[in-house]
């Protein structure tokens, strides 16, 4: 096998990945609830999704296929980073088409395509605990879970309509999972929310400098916090992509030169690049 | 005694295959998979349940067992984990004969649901499309799923035991080279 020498496979010893692995099958099991595990260095910095790595690195075998995004986009230096990474401790294929993964890694996006159940998306989390700017006592939080005691969050979400008309949250928007846990979806956009609801691929969350673990298991209630008086509605840019022209994809705002010109385009460059590629031997006939 | 059979071929990668298997069984409650093949472990220890505590038990996690002196020594031996006496006290417990029951198992707390134990049940078969009917977590709709050998009385306690989520157990059931899962979420009823 191609991988690193001197590296177990994966480069976690296999302890941590046993460690790790039990985390993950409780998570399962208490779906959207955090679980602590014994977080190891990783040869990355915290804040290059060390929790997702480690969770990548424990689930990973030589059948698989993983792919790696930041933002949506597998072309960036982190995403380019883990990617390698993985090849050499692993030596798994990796590729840049949703279609073709079996995992895929994961920070601030879920892919537009839908997932299957065959697949399995890892979320980088820098911050696990939906309550951690409501209550930043780990001791209470952990308390209010287990109260499923969540006023404080409706209050903040509430505090928001009185003053803006609307819930001002557009990233990291809290959830309810199976009817039970307030969870983080991590830094994703609103606009994502819905597509962790029912989904048919296993959701896993890794937090590597808070040390947790959280799980959604398959065709799962996920739903976005709201009121009766103002449902939770996502949001997106009111364009469509310049490339691919696109009208129900996410979008990131480019800015195209110094004079301020600007455009909207995917955010998801696999979906992108497809859409564009299926359109172009279409518009080439015309 | 006679000399210890072979753990895994390959620790690392039979283990992480095991470890798939079990994930995938626990995410998809009643779904059947494959697991130990090749594996030959003293009886009355199955292959499956074998390659589940190969993978996922060692030093950290305290065993209970009701499978014999022989199959606690091939256990120590590849897993390393602490056998204790009291199967309240155990992090993995395996019952190939008569189950302890459920609520004697370690249940967890509201704060620290995860410390709930996890059951490795042999049985007898283990057979999809039929029998009992899963839903909840992991399931779109329904999932069937054919236990031969549950213990009686099992899918009462079972209600009990999904009655006190977040706390309680989670179960792995394991036929020959065969396992599924009962996450503490699934909903059982009689087919
Ligand atoms: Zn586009």
């Amino acid at each position: 096998m191609s991988t690193m020498e001197g590296y177990n496979f994966a480069y976690l010893d296999e302890a941590t990945k046993r460690m790790i692995r039990r985390a993950i099958l409780k998570a399962v099991a208490i779906p959207g609830h955090q679980i602590p595990f014994g977080a190891r260095e990783m040869p990355l910095p915290y804040g290059w999704g060390t929790g997702g790595i480690q969770v990548t690195a424990s689930i990973l075998g030589p059948q698989d296929t993983l792919k790696v995004i930041d933002q949506g986009s597998d072309d960036t230096t982190n995403a380019i980073s883990i990617r390698r990474f993985f090849r050499r401790v692993a030596g798994v294929a990796t590729t840049e088409h949703t279609a073709e993964a079996s995992i895929i890694q994961t920070r601030h996006r879920i892919p537009e395509r839908p997932l299957r159940e065959d697949q399995i998306i890892v979320y980088q989390v820098p911050q696990p605990e939906p309550l951690f700017r409501l209550e930043p006592r780990r001791a209470e939080t952990k308390r209010l879970h287990a109260l499923a005691d969540y006023g404080l969050m409706h209050v903040r979400l509430y505090e928001d309509i009185a003053r803006l008309g609307h819930i001002a949250k557009a990233y990291d928007y809290p959830v309810m999972v199976n009817g039970r846990y307030l969870m983080s979806p991590s830094p994703i956009p609103a606009f994502d929310n819905p597509k962790m609801d029912r989904m048919p691929a296993l959701q896993l969350f890794g937090a590597g400098r808070e040390k947790r673990i959280y799980a959604i298991p398959p065709y799962t209630e996920v739903r976005s916090l709201d009121f009766e008086d103002h449902p939770f509605r996502p949001i997106r840019a009111p364009h469509a992509c310049a490339l691919c022209r696109s009208t129900d994809t996410y979008l990131d705002e480019v800015i195209t030169d110094d004079a301020g010109g600007r455009i909207f385009v995917c955010s998801d460059t696999d979906f992108c690049a497809e859409r564009q590629a299926a359109a172009a031997p279409k518009e080439a006939a015309e | 005694m006679t000399a210890l059979t072979a753990g895994f071929a390959d620790p690392v990668l039979d283990a992480q295959a095991t470890f798939r298997a079990v994930l995938e069984a626990m995410s998809r409650p009643g779904r059947v998979q494959r697991a130990g093949a090749g594996l030959r472990p003293p009886g009355p220890l199955n292959a499956a349940a074998a390659a589940v505590l190969l993978s996922l038990a060692d030093a950290d996690t305290p065993l209970w067992l009701d499978a014999g002196a022989e199959a606690e020594a091939w256990l120590r031996f590849h897993c390393g984990a602490p056998v204790v006496a009291a199967a309240g006290a155990a992090a993995f417990v395996l019952a190939t004969r008569a189950a302890p029951a459920l609520a004697s198992l370690a249940q967890g707390s509201e704060e620290e649901p995860q410390q709930g134990a996890t059951l490795v049940l042999q049985v007898a078969g283990l057979e999809e499309g039929a029998g009992w009917r899963l839903t909840g977590p992991g399931i779109a709709h329904e999932h069937r799923l054919r236990v031969a050998g549950a213990p009686p009385g099992f899918v009462a306690a079972w209600a009990a035991n999904r009655a006190a989520f977040p706390c309680g157990v989670d179960v792995v059931l394991c036929a020959g080279e065969h396992l599924a899962a009962l996450p503490r979420t699934v909903a059982i009823a009689e087919g």
